[in-house]
């Protein structure tokens, strides 16, 4: 038997943890393009903030586009509620309001993960040491991820817990796809242009893709192929396919152990096997943008009805 | 001033005390540099852990840990055997008390409690008049706060019968000192106290509504996650394997108190309250209270789901009816009170008033619904200017105070960078009642970390030490 309020704070535990470590990725993505260009980087910070969700609340402080203010504002920015700083602070309050549900091992690895960022993220971050405190980031997050995966029951916390990691994680990966679709759509424009690589190196790089990429494909990064990866790839753990496959499977989890189906199964069953079945070709056809506006329209309704559903409020 | 205080461990007269022993040959042969760096361990597992507590009205530190001592409290069994025969007088004759001021006010009748005294005060609930509880106890979970000052002289300075905290850090100490020394309990043999919560968890079993059948669900309800003490509640729920609650997690569904699961909502037999009376339902008391649960009285009066502890129990642990303990103690026992009260001038009567007033700088001067060792007045460590600034107070409404002498609370050592030093102490043990009464062997020890000071309470600089009970 669970809370309501502790399944809620299970699911939105994990979508900030989820987030604090996107956001460092974003912020990872956006320095490589900065350092290995030489024109201005300033619209490379600007598709960073776009997919962060935060570009409209950057210009209300902001009035240029520098590294330093982009991977402050992004990183340890307490009054940006999606900052790497907040997000922890947040997933850090909901872990103490479900603490019962924790393993000591995964309340405490969020709880020195919140405790060191604060330490680190106290001040302002030399550029210099930029970098080191982006793997300290990824490093405090993957320990919390260790810890919950080596000591949780596969239980309904279990399962709450993982809902809320993949739809923050679909959210986020349809997002960094949305803000670069140009890049990626073959168009008279494109045909003969000087676009370099590092364009689709960075959006695979902002996932964490781009060395597993050459893995499975092989060969020179192509719009398609990079497209495809980050949609329709079933192993890519970062892909919209597979986010799907775990929602689903935890989804039918819940549905199984309480002997009740609701909404978000069939939101959920309903747009996996639209992945399921679409090529990328087809995707490309009917346009990438609608595609993926229409991705994160469902998803954001599968999170609400899962709230709704499992009494969250 | 400086009292003399007796040591527990090493009093002036009659050199080393014999529970201490073992402990002080253990002592000797340690490297006082380790002993250093093994302090430094204790608080950086309590921080890990998050063992930490808020203080109210301060911003930066919003979570501070209450500091930790590594030299024991220790308390030799047959201590122990005569604390717990005083203790479970007491704690009788303060159930009994609550039954009789809820029902036939028996007590009022024989004229040895005013009955102004009860009637006037804001923790009397006459919402709860003629109700019986479940199993008839009022107040399951008491800490009972105790001092000493001899060898042979122990005093209760406060019975806490409403919502006594402070249990979980008796068990984290324990734990902690475990980890840092376990060669000491191989050596020593000291009264296990982890079973706390299991004993809780039968205990609140037991005195479930006569109308749940099997096994009853019980809670533990939270004012939430930012109350000072929600590391204890949370801590607690999760030691005894039940929920912990929220006001907002619960609604009263089909005559019961119900909280809302995953799967709807489920009836629950047995709450475990940390929030205040005033809280508890907005329809019978604070209607601006967010954290209760609209019609709970109604339930409870109907006698399908229990509290502990019992809503208006508070009026048994007031400060005002303190120093009328030992007549209670008596009336209801029909015994000698075996712990005997702090003489207590209740400054509500004009010639203790005139006598606190002359003695202001003698007295330690409290305030009748104070708590937390706010609102008070220690008068020898008080300057001249703030003595006369709290006699105005006292004279203006006398009846909120009483007076105490000051007394020479006795000390313990602690380990400071100078080696050990005396400090004084208290001790609070936790005492579970249902249809039996069961005082775990220990308590906490709360210590006042400033040379001299006489406050031992974590909102004012206090920290603890672990307790043993020796088993001999």
């Amino acid at each position: 038997m669970l809370l309501g309020r502790t399944a809620n704070g299970l699911y939105w535990m994990n979508r900030y943890i989820e987030r604090a470590e996107n956001m460092a990725r974003l912020v990872d993505a956006g320095l490589r393009m900065a350092l290995t260009r030489t024109q201005s980087a300033s619209e490379e910070w600007n598709s960073v903030l776009l997919s962060a969700g935060s570009d409209v609340a950057f210009k209300q402080k902001y009035s240029d586009y520098t590294a330093a203010d982009v991977a402050d504002f992004l990183l340890r920015d307490t009054s940006n509620p999606s900052s790497t700083m907040s997000s922890i602070e947040t997933a850090r309050n909901n872990a103490r309001m479900v603490r019962t549900a924790l393993t000591r091992e995964t309340w405490e690895s969020i709880n020195e993960a919140w405790m060191s960022l604060k330490r680190m993220l106290a001040r302002p971050i030399d550029e210099r040491d930029l970098p080191s405190v982006l793997d300290a980031i990824k490093r405090e997050t993957a320990l919390i991820r260790g810890s919950f995966y080596g000591t949780m029951l596969r239980n309904e916390i279990f399962d709450f817990s993982q809902l809320g990691t993949y739809v923050e994680r679909a959210d986020n990966t349809a997002r960094i796809l949305d803000v670069k679709y140009y890049v990626l759509l073959p168009s008279i424009s494109w045909v003969g242009s000087t676009l370099d690589n590092y364009q689709w190196e960075s959006i695979l790089r902002s996932v964490s893709a781009h060395r597993s990429y050459r893995w499975v494909y092989d060969a020179d990064y192509k719009p398609t192929n990079i497209a495809d990866y980050l949609i329709l790839n079933v192993r890519m753990p970062r892909s919209l396919t597979f986010c799907y496959r775990f929602l689903s499977e935890h989804l039918k989890f819940l549905g199984d152990d309480y002997g009740e189906r609701h909404a978000c199964h069939a939101t959920a069953e309903k747009t996996q096997a639209m992945l399921r079945a679409g090529s990328i070709k087809d995707i490309f056809d009917a346009g990438l943008h609608e595609f993926l506006a229409g991705f994160i329209r469902d998803n954001t309704r599968l999170g609400d009805e899962i709230a709704q559903d499992y009494r969250f409020y | 001033m400086r009292l003399a205080a007796f040591d527990e461990m090493l009093p002036e007269v009659s050199g080393l005390r014999r529970p201490y022993s073992a402990y002080d040959r253990w002592l000797k042969e340690q490297d006082p540099a380790r002993l250093t760096e093994k302090m430094q361990d204790a608080e950086r597992v309590f921080r890990k852990t998050g063992i930490t507590f808020a203080v109210y009205g301060e911003q930066e530190a919003s979570e501070r840990l209450i500091p930790f001592d590594i030299v024991p409290r220790i308390i030799s069994g047959n201590e122990w055997r005569r604390l717990t025969q005083g203790i479970e007088q007491r704690v009788q004759a303060l159930n009994a008390f609550l039954d009789d001021i809820y029902h036939r006010q028996e007590i009022l009748r024989a004229g040895r409690v005013p009955r102004d005294l009860i009637a006037k005060n804001e923790a009397f609930l006459p919402e709860m008049i003629g109700v019986r509880p479940p199993a008839g106890v009022y107040t399951h979970i008491i800490g009972v706060d105790i001092v000493r000052i001899s060898e042979d002289e122990f005093y209760v300075l406060e019975d806490n019968a409403r919502t006594p905290s402070g249990v979980s850090y008796m068990l984290e100490n324990r734990e902690t000192m475990m980890q840092l020394f376990p060669e000491l309990f191989q050596k020593i043999k000291v009264r296990p106290v982890e079973n706390y919560p299991q004993l809780l968890r039968q205990s609140l079993a037991a005195v479930r509504p006569q109308t749940t059948k099997g096994a009853p669900t019980i809670a533990v309800l939270t004012p939430g996650s930012f109350n000072s003490a929600y590391f204890e509640h949370a801590f607690l729920a999760d030691q005894m394997g039940v929920q912990l609650v929220e006001g907002q997690d619960l609604r009263v569904v089909d005559g019961h108190v119900a909280m809302r699961t995953t799967e709807g909502y489920k009836q629950i037999d047995v709450l475990y309250r940390r929030v205040d009376d005033s809280f508890l339902d907005p329809l019978t008391f604070r209607p601006d209270s967010a954290l209760g649960i609209p019609g709970i009285m109604d339930v409870y009066r109907a006698g399908n789901i229990t509290i502990a502890n019992a809503p208006g129990t508070g009026i048994a642990d007031d400060k005002a009816i303190y120093s009328y303990m030992p007549e209670i103690v008596e009336f209801y026992t029909g015994r000698k009170a075996i712990l005997g009260n702090i003489p207590t001038w209740r400054c509500s009567e004009e010639d203790s008033l005139k006598y606190v007033l002359e003695h202001i700088h003698e007295l330690v001067i409290k305030e009748v619904h104070g708590s937390g060792g706010y609102g008070m007045l220690v008068g020898p460590a008080a300057t001249k200017n703030e003595c006369e600034a709290f006699a105005k107070k006292l004279a203006a409404k006398p009846s909120n105070y009483i007076a105490q002498p000051t007394l020479a609370l006795s000390t313990c050592p602690i380990l400071t960078d100078k080696g050990l030093a005396p400090r004084h102490v208290d001790l609070r043990p936790y005492v579970l009642v249902s249809d039996r009464i069961q005082i775990v062997p220990g308590g906490l020890t709360r210590v006042a970390l400033k040379e001299g000071s006489l406050v031992v309470n974590s909102s004012q600089g206090g920290g603890t030490k672990d307790t043993w009970v020796l088993d001999d």
